[in-house]
């Protein structure tokens, strides 16, 4: 297979939404072929500059993902299953582009705060983030604000995702900002908060920088 | 049989009543047929009745002439296992065919009864008189009196709606130039033009018959293909309950039968009036009925194509009004359903009418309550189950899009469950295969099922804010089926129609 075939290769897995070969995709019969996984993992075999990879295959695909969505072809299974796609490709691509001097969007933090276990919302958030190309620092759920913050230092993100299901525990995302702020690094993180009970004025109450409805809202606010 | 016809759902019957029970039901209804017998005002029925070994004696009495009828068991029950226990009935397009067999409990939705009004409804924005910035959009309905143009864009609607399996003419004609004479082709006409559904409808006069069967020989390609593919069959309400055989309609049945097209033999006493209100009175003799019925087709040709009908009602104890959306009607209709199959006879039967006047919650309620019950029955042919109102007295089209809708997500609701040894063993793996993987989340692995429409969508006419556009929304839908262009026959097949058949209305030609 040469360069273009290959990176043609891609991005169709992408958006068939194939991570490995023992995958089904979108269109029916592609089950036991190659998919992102070891197709990725053969251009890199190949050489192939892991720029073009992340350029031509996956973002451009990812492309073609949201204009799908957006005609109401795909539906967020389609959409998730493709974002984890482009996530499995970057953490194979992340220590060549580094070599390439390539860097992420930007390393995102996200938790789910101490006292709740609920994380669906919270893993579709880092599913569709990493899809779009930002380091996901993906640390769980029931996750202390001490672990929050001492990880937003150590790891010096630009970006803190905090989420709650629970009236109980959407408090516990008040004290987080509080921490950042008698940490002195308030100012070097941008923090979204997201999770049912949440809103807008719940965000400007504990001083957050924005409030995120769902996935969706989340990536658009990161792209302003 | 035949390969390909319409796969409706199959369903795994509910069944209500006990063996025990069927066979005391059974009993009960030849009892009736032996004593009282029943009173039949067809002198030719009652001759084919005595023929085959039926006591009958001319009743003393004035007024119409009666003969009293009284059908030994072994009559009924031989006659019965004649009639066969699987038909087909045809379309204009094969893929709309009906495959009836009560072996496969497939069942199949469709419209039903002749109502007079057509029910328009049309949105008009109300402001409030607190906050005149605020402004509402509110359903507005216009009565009409069915015509032909209206059964043609209730036909062109019903081909539209993916649910809706077959088409029994929803509205009576009533133009100006629409006579008895002509009623018969010039609905059965408006009807094949507009749909390549099967049509069905009752016999206003007897005195057209054979120019329907021309109509209908002539689209269907001739006369064997007509039979092999009967694209028309007939309803005859033979019985006027309790247990009088009609001569009028008996004379229908007997030309029907004769010409190898399918019949439904339908029978619709009200409990509380004319049949007892108690289901088990009410189920004994309205089977006793239809199976009375059912016994004169087998008489008059052995195997004619006859569907079950049962449709039972139960009468609104403040005014004998029919009363449809309510806990009796199902008791009855599922019991009927259950007695056709014990016979192995095709069930015509009835879900989704209620008393409503209007689409609205009092619809829903009412119709879901029938449409769903009535669908784990397991009968074959489920009619009245779209776009009828203020029990069968109005056809409204919004409501049939509605009712679409409503047969739609029952369908889905009662498919047989995807459960194989190959489906609980990719499940095993599937879990295995997320648990693995840091976000545990199985939305991907949704989208086979997603995409191959094993999963069902949310409701189509929803609304997201914190309002009630139902209608509207429904509305707008519909626009965009009405505005799809009409299957309408061939026109040398219309030509060809229109010098065979005397008396159908110039204009229909193109609506």
């Amino acid at each position: 297979m040469n360069t273009s075939e290959l990176l043609e290769k891609i991005a169709f897995n992408v958006i068939q939404g194939r991570v490995e070969a023992e995958d089904d995709g979108f269109d029916p019969g592609l089950e036991g072929r190659p998919a992102v996984t070891e197709l990725v993992t053969e251009a890199l075999n190949q050489n192939i500059d892991p720029k073009k990879i992340l350029m031509e295959s996956l973002t451009e695909s990812m492309e073609t993902v949201g204009e799908k969505f957006e005609k109401k072809e795909y539906l967020i299974p389609d959409m998730l299953a493709s974002a984890e796609c482009v996530g499995v490709a970057m953490d194979l691509l992340a220590p060549h582009l580094i070599k390439a001097g390539v860097e992420s969007k930007g390393k995102f933090v996200i938790a789910t705060v101490k006292g709740d276990l609920h994380d669906i919302g919270k893993n579709i958030v880092a599913i569709m983030l990493k899809g779009a190309g930002y380091q996901v620092i993906d640390l769980g759920t029931d996750v202390s604000v001490d672990r929050i913050t001492t990880t937003v230092k150590e790891k010096q993100a630009s970006f803190l995702g905090l989420s709650a299901l629970l009236t109980t525990t959407m408090r516990v995302m008040g004290e987080v900002v509080q921490k950042l702020k008698e940490e002195g690094i308030r100012d070097r993180v941008k923090v979204l908060v997201g999770g049912a009970p949440t809103s807008i004025e719940f965000a400007r109450k504990i001083g957050a920088d924005a409030y995120c409805k769902d996935a969706f809202q989340a990536l658009e606010i990161m792209k302003k | 049989m035949i390969e390909l016809f319409r796969p409706g759902v199959l369903v795994k019957p509910y069944e209500r009543l006990s063996r025990d029970q069927l066979q005391w039901l059974d009993q009960a209804s030849l009892n009736i047929l032996s004593d009282p017998g029943v009173w039949c005002y067809s002198e030719r029925a009652a001759r084919l009745f005595k023929e085959h070994g039926a006591k009958v004696r001319e009743e003393d009495a004035p007024g119409a002439k009666c003969w009293r009828v009284s059908f030994p068991g072994g009559l009924v029950k031989e006659a019965v296992a004649k009639a066969p226990s699987r038909l087909v009935l045809g379309a204009r397009k094969p893929e709309n065919r009906l495959l009836l067999d009560t072996e496969v409990p497939r069942v199949y939705f469709g419209t039903g009864s002749e109502a007079n009004i057509w029910l328009e409804t049309e949105l008009e924005d109300f402001v409030s008189e607190k906050d005149s910035t605020l402004k509402t959009k509110v359903p507005r309905y216009t009565e009409i009196r069915g015509s032909t143009a209206l059964l043609s864009r209730a036909a062109k609607l019903c081909e539209q709606l993916e649910h809706l399996d077959f088409f029994i003419r929803p509205l009576n004609i009533q133009d100006p130039e629409i006579t008895s004479d002509n009623h018969d082709v010039n609905k059965f006409f408006a009807s094949l033009n507009n749909i390549t559904k099967h049509v069905q409808a009752g016999l206003t006069s007897l005195a057209r018959f054979k120019d329907v069967v021309t109509m209908a020989e002539i689209i269907a390609g001739g006369k064997k293909a007509l039979r092999d593919n009967p694209i028309i069959s007939f309803i005859a309400c033979v019985f006027k309950s309790p247990l009088q055989i009609v001569d009028d309609t008996a004379e229908k049945v007997f030309a029907i039968v004769e010409s190898g097209l399918p019949l439904v033999i339908s029978s619709s006493p009200q409990g509380g009036s004319s049949a007892p209100i108690q289901e088990a009175g009410m189920v004994a003799q309205i089977n006793a009925e239809i199976l009375a019925g059912v016994t004169l087709t087998q008489l008059i040709r052995e195997g004619a194509p006859v569907l079950y009908g049962s449709v039972p009602v139960r009468a609104r104890l403040d005014d004998l009004h029919d009363l449809y959306g309510c806990p009796e009607f199902n008791q009855y209709n599922i019991d009927c359903v259950q007695l056709a199959r014990h016979y192995k006879i095709p069930c015509y039967s009835t879900a989704g009418v209620g008393d409503a006047k209007v689409p609205g919650m009092q619809a829903m309620f009412e119709k879901l309550f029938t449409h769903l019950y009535m669908a784990t029955s397991g009968a074959q042919y489920i009619h009245y189950a779209f776009g009828l109102l203020d029990r069968t007295n109005c056809f409204c089209p919004l409501q049939a899009v509605l009712d679409n809708e409503q047969v739609g997500k029952i369908k889905h609701c009662l498919r047989a469950p995807k459960v194989s040894l190959q489906d609980t063993d990719d499940a095993v793996k599937m879990v295995k295969k997320v648990m693995a993987s840091s976000h545990r989340l199985f939305a991907r692995h949704a989208r086979k099922a997603m995409h191959s429409g094993d999963i069902s969508s949310p409701y189509q006419f929803e609304t997201k804010d914190k309002k009630d556009n139902v209608i509207e929304n429904a509305l707008e839908y519909m626009a965009r089926l009405e505005a799809e262009p009409a299957p309408h026959l061939d026109s040398d097949v219309v030509n060809d129609i229109y010098n065979k058949v005397p008396g159908l209305l110039p204009g229909l030609k193109t609506a």
